[in-house]
């Protein structure tokens, strides 16, 4: 007999790890599908990292105020879950007093959905609030209540904790039917595995619309939106110390200057529709756009600075908002599509819309006595003083062998990560850093791999990048007939 | 926490840290090397081609026997070696060095020192710096990531292989990869010259019939997981040229693009880095701005031959000497790059002792000459078989022959190349 849970979450990207992780909190047998090998893997991977201000929709959208409500949720969730999150502040900076008068119309959305301590700005404060501005700006908007985090360490956050209140998670699950059947859905992964399930709460981001119609509920197209972003050094001058937004187009918030929390700077994104879901490939007429436009907003911004580049996908609905909704044509089938910008900061707001439903619904929500909002912290060397460092050797030596030397990640941080289930290397890169810095890996991959190997018992042929083909090394010197090409 | 107190502290023990080591305990003074990795050495350990030594020991090395030769050497000497050991930071208290390091067995550790020796190395170039378009599927390594895999480990990156660049490493992998079994399709240089040394696109590239396209460039990377395929796109007169691009299938890139010093513990105690070698700016004396701290080997600027990096160690390690002892040189003046070169290393001269410099040409070049001048007047002019970018050129200057005109503290050395 095939698992019978109360809720099956299909997706785990942040959106499905919020759901998860409120539904925790309840009596509920709950597991989370997801066809990567890893959480965080799909749209979330490449998200932004924006807590955004709460300006850049009006109040008639969902979606607007899903993201007041999630801006406001975050400075606990940080209490809890100790993922980097900083409210910086977002300044967008007009140029012309056609784009003042665009500004002046995101200040009134702010003032109307009720983002604190919006203000506008004339051009000497916006080049006090931000310095590196570019000389010309006329003016602009200030959301203090504005800021950053690390995307995939929010999520994977959020997923540690459902999992610590008995949630389920099945990675490598790509749901290939779901019949409903007696009140119960039954859940077929394309490698065989089966589940059973009441609820059923899609949350497959890009493919959301796939999902609804495997299970036979709406019909609608998730259309994609590209977009391309590039990652500068640590020491590089641009990094700012708010986000900066310039005046957004009708398409899009446009290509901004972000100083993630980790001090990189990110340059990005573009935005372009797109066909194929899976095309993940930057170009250079994107690269030039991008810091064309970055350096318009912060004229530091260099070339010479570049670590990496990658792509993003927002998936998007005709009408530009959220979906969330009980389905009109399946029972306890909660749609929960179309969660592009703003949906990282909307998400534990989504999650609290998404429990309510069920409840509404007739899902019977009892507190568990025993639920725990928080996870264990694990040590970073890098965010550590000489003193604590010294303390965290003499507890674990492995806190003294750093890996990574761009970022400075050590032996114990790699074995966190490995241990919680991120043993890919990019599980890990996202879990620790290492790998993300000016080397990009050049010196310290072959060294995780081998801790992969220790901690897992895999050999080196099992190790991937992120799952799927994507090996590392599949011959040992040998396995070769040699002398071929002499 | 641990303290140390040593007269020099040396930052790193490959080919650079443990000449300038050897040459300053020599001279009896105490020292002292970390090295992060478990082993002296450094990157010469997973370089197992021979033609290292040729200069320094007058016979050919492999790297790991070019290193032994070393570490014996510092064995011998009264040096204090901790590996698995890395230095997070330098404090500057002026009159002493406070320099913070920690390893797994020793927790963190404070040395305090008189002088340090920045001998670091380099790092490779990556995908992102070369900001090559197309998907990110796994399969896209430098070639001395692939390099340690294959020789240290036993590991092979994949069956059909294309390098991007022509410089040493990716042409000794080149070799490598084809003695190991894998098909190496062709290396792709965005130059219309070869990045290494010649000696390496005969013994690695000819001998093995591997294309090199020359001004050519890898235009997109395919492949969702993993590589299935690169464009490679010619440039005429610098400029793609899209319709005679063509494709060839592979499922692994090698990245050999060039090295960059890694100066970021440098960065933090306040040195100030070279916009033309990515190293420290240095005197005459081979001393940062911050008194006290020098520079030697890869992390100044990458050197072509180990036997270059030790030459300049050892001379680093004299010059620490006459720092202990109150004997550093006088006044320096500055250097400037000439015509067609790329970049000159030390960036100030003194008159009170010979000068040796380093240069990188911008131009390829049978029978150049180089060409000093003091202050606008030539005072040498030597002629150069044969001159391109990937060989550095030294040039040595004697004392007497800047003594001898009047130097004052505006005086610009500036050394050329003519075509």
């Amino acid at each position: 007999m095939p698992e019978t849970y109360d809720v099956t979450v299909i997706g785990a990207g942040v959106t499905g790890a919020a759901i998860a992780r409120k539904l925790s909190s309840y009596k509920l047998k709950t597991v989370v599908v997801e066809k990567e090998c890893d959480v965080s893997f799909g749209v979330s991977k490449a998200n932004s990292g924006i807590i955004h201000g709460g300006f850049h929709h009006d109040f008639s959208a969902l979606k607007s105020r899903l993201e007041i409500r999630g801006n406001i949720l975050f400075d606990q969730l940080k209490e809890e879950l100790h993922f980097p999150f900083k409210r910086c502040g977002i300044v967008v900076a007009a140029f012309s007093s056609d784009e003042m008068r665009t500004v002046e119309k995101l200040y009134e959305n702010g003032i109307q959905n009720g983002a604190v301590g919006i203000e506008l700005c004339n051009h000497d404060r916006m080049l006090y609030l931000e310095p590196k501005l570019n000389k010309d700006v006329v003016g602009g908007l200030f959301a203090p209540g504005g800021g950053i985090v690390e995307p995939y360490r929010l999520v994977f956050s959020l997923m540690e904790s459902a999992k610590k209140n008995g949630v389920e998670l099945l990675t490598k699950f790509k749901v290939k039917s779901g019949t409903l059947k007696n009140d119960l859905y039954t859940i077929e992964a394309e490698d065989g595995r089966n589940i059973q399930s009441r609820w059923v709460i899609n949350a497959a981001g890009l493919y959301c619309d796939e999902i609804s119609c495997i299970f036979g509920a709406e019909e609608y197209t998730i259309n994609v939106r590209k977009g391309e972003e590039f990652l500068l050094d640590k020491n590089a001058t641009a990094y700012t110390s708010r986000v900066v937004f310039p005046v957004p187009s009708k398409d899009s918030k446009g290509m901004l200057v972000i100083p993630t929390v980790e001090g990189t700077t990110m340059v990005g994104p573009t935005a372009t529709i797109i066909d194929n879901k899976e095309d993940y490939s930057t170009t250079k007429e994107n690269f030039k756009k991008i810091f064309s436009s970055a350096r318009r907003l912060v004229p530091v911004v260099s070339e010479r600075d570049i670590t990496t580049s990658f792509t993003g996908m927002r998936p998007t609905l005709e009408g530009d908002d959220f979906y969330i909704e009980m389905s009109k044509k399946k029972d306890r089938f909660i749609q929960v599509a179309g969660i592009q910008s703003p949906g990282l900061t909307a998400s534990p707001a989504i999650a609290e819309y998404v429990k309510d439903i069920m409840k509404r619904n007739g899902l019977e929500l009892i507190e568990k006595p025993d639920y725990d909002p928080n996870i264990d912290k694990v040590p970073r060397f890098r965010n550590s003083s000489k003193e604590e460092i010294d303390k965290l050797i003499e507890e674990n030596p492995a806190y003294g062998e750093i890996i990574c030397r761009c970022e400075n990640i050590t032996e114990a941080e790699i074995i966190a990560s490995i241990r919680e289930g991120h043993d890919s290397l990019d599980g890990i890169k996202f879990y620790t850093r290492a790998r993300m810095g000016r080397c990009q890996g050049g010196f310290c991959t072959y060294k995780i791999m081998k801790i992969v190997c220790r901690e897992t018992g895999c050999s080196m042929n099992d190790i991937t990048k992120r799952g799927g083909e994507s090996w590392i090394v599949n011959k040992k010197i040998g396995d070769f007939t040699t002398g071929s090409k002499s | 926490m641990k303290k140390i107190e040593r007269e020099v502290l040396i930052i790193g023990g490959g080919s650079a840290g443990m000449a300038a080591a050897a040459e300053i305990a020599e001279k009896g003074h105490s020292v002292v090397i970390v090295e992060r990795e478990s082993t002296m050495g450094g990157i010469l350990n997973q370089c197992i081609h021979n033609g290292f030594g040729l200069h320094r020991f007058k016979e050919e090395l492999t790297g790991p026997e070019y290193a032994e030769r070393y570490v014996n050497i510092i064995n011998e000497l009264p040096i204090d070696q901790y590996t698995g050991m890395t230095v997070t930071e330098i404090d500057d208290q002026k009159d002493f060095k406070l320099v913070y390091a920690f390893s797994s067995h020793e927790g963190m550790v404070e040395f305090k020192v008189k002088a340090v020796v920045l001998a670091m190395g380099c790092r490779e170039r990556n995908r992102g710096n070369i900001g090559t378009p197309g998907s990110r599927p796994s399969g896209v390594f430098t070639a001395g990531l692939a390099q340690r895999l294959v020789n240290i480990d036993g590991l092979i990156p994949g069956k059909k292989c294309v390098i991007v660049g022509s410089g040493d490493i990716g042409l000794i992998m080149a070799r490598r990869l084809s003695w190991v079994g894998a098909d190496v399709q062709a290396v792709v240089e965005i130059q219309p010259y070869p990045a290494g040394l010649t000696r390496n696109i005969v013994q690695c590239l000819n001998d093995f019939n591997i294309p090199l396209h020359l001004s050519h460039i890898v235009s997109k990377i395919y492949g969702k997981d993993r590589v299935e395929g690169v464009d490679i796109t010619p440039l005429i007169d610098g400029i793609e040229a899209p319709v005679q691009t063509f494709h060839i299938d592979c499922d692994t890139l090698l990245l050999s693009v060039g090295l960059v010093p890694d100066n970021e513990v440098s960065k933090k105690a306040g040195v100030i880095i070279s916009n033309q070698t990515s190293g420290p700016a240095v005197d005459g004396n081979l001393m940062t701005n911050v008194e006290g701290i020098f520079a030697c080997g890869n992390v100044l600027h990458v050197h072509d031959l180990v036997d270059f990096v030790t030459e300049e160690s050892i001379r680093c390690g004299s010059y620490v000497n006459s720092y202990l002892e109150g004997k550093t040189k006088g006044s320096q003046y500055s250097v400037m790059a000439g015509a067609n070169v790329r970049y000159i290393t030390p960036n100030k001269f003194t008159s009170d002792s010979d000068n040796k410099f380093y240069l990188r040409s911008m131009i390829v070049k049978n029978q150049a000459e180089l060409v000093v001048s003091l202050d606008g007047r030539e005072i040498i002019r030597k002629k150069q078989k044969h001159v391109q970018p990937s060989e550095m050129i030294s040039c040595e200057i004697k004392a007497d022959l800047l003594k001898s005109t009047g130097l004052n503290e505006k005086s610009r050395l500036e050394i050329g190349l003519k075509s």
